[in-house]
């Protein structure tokens, strides 16, 4: 009776599970193509990728926000969640709402006066949007406003970064 | 009857293989976590608008896949070699 198991199932159990260094080899070059992949696709889409100059939107009325009161609005896409927000000294400020880490929405904290990121604590400034703590490495877009006949209109993105 | 049992000059031969291979391994494991490091960092860059550094990236990223692909096929040489395939 061993014999027809032994043909129906020729392979040792330990044998299947031994990885050679063969195997191995050839997993670790797989992952490095995956890499590689990866830089492709960056590459690809900063070829290819069509890039529209943002235009012009109203976003609030200038009277509509109180100081420390915030506005959730879309710029200049409706996938591009930005945050308006009247500071203590009057002035108005919008960003990106995406966290640069890894792209948690970000809140505007009244007790604090800063922008947290509730996903890995990071937080950045509310003035300018640079990295106050934790994870993110890069400042939040900067969402470029301008004040025309009562109404607060977005005109631009700045990164932030020097390109 | 020709003598079957490996001699010292083939476990010699054999050790030195399973060096070498370790080593290319090593290697290979080296440059996949410098790969992943370039990743990172490549899109990092690019969504900062850095958007050269798609390109350096590739490139870098491109010569140190060929650099893994030649090690493992150095790897499957010498251990072709050593099982006398």
């Amino acid at each position: 009776m061993n014999h027809l198991w032994e043909e129906e199932f020729s392979v040792e159990a330990l044998e299947e599970k031994y990885v050679s260094r063969r195997q191995f080899a050839k997993f670790l070059v797989l992952t490095s193509a995956g890499m590689a992949a990866g830089q492709l696709w960056i590459l690809f889409r900063r070829l290819f990728a069509t890039r529209l100059a943002p235009g012009e939107k109203i976003v609030a009325r200038a009277d509509e926000i109180p100081v420390g009161g915030v506005k959730l609005f879309r710029y200049p896409d409706p996938d591009d969640p930005c945050l308006l927000v009247r500071l203590p000294d009057g002035s108005l400020v919008a960003y990106d709402q995406r966290c640069t880490h890894l792209s948690c929405a970000v809140f505007f904290s009244r007790e604090s006066l800063r922008i947290e990121c509730p996903c890995h604590n990071g937080v950045f400034s509310v003035a300018d949007g640079s990295v106050i703590q934790g994870p993110p490495t890069r400042p939040l877009p900067r969402i470029l406003l301008e004040e025309r006949n009562g109404d607060i209109v977005a005109i631009g993105v700045d990164l932030q970064t020097k390109a | 009857m020709a003598d079957q049992h490996p001699t010292e000059g083939d476990a010699m031969k054999t050790r030195r293989g399973l060096t070498a291979i370790d080593a290319a391994l090593a290697l290979i494991g080296v440059i996949l976590v410098l790969q992943m490091a370039l990743l990172t960092s490549t899109l990092d860059l690019y969504l900062g608008g850095h958007e050269a550094a798609a390109l350096t990236g590739a490139i870098a990223s491109g010569i140190l896949f060929l650099l893994n692909a030649a090690l493992t096929f150095f790897i499957m040489t010498v251990d072709a070699g050593a099982r006398g395939i």
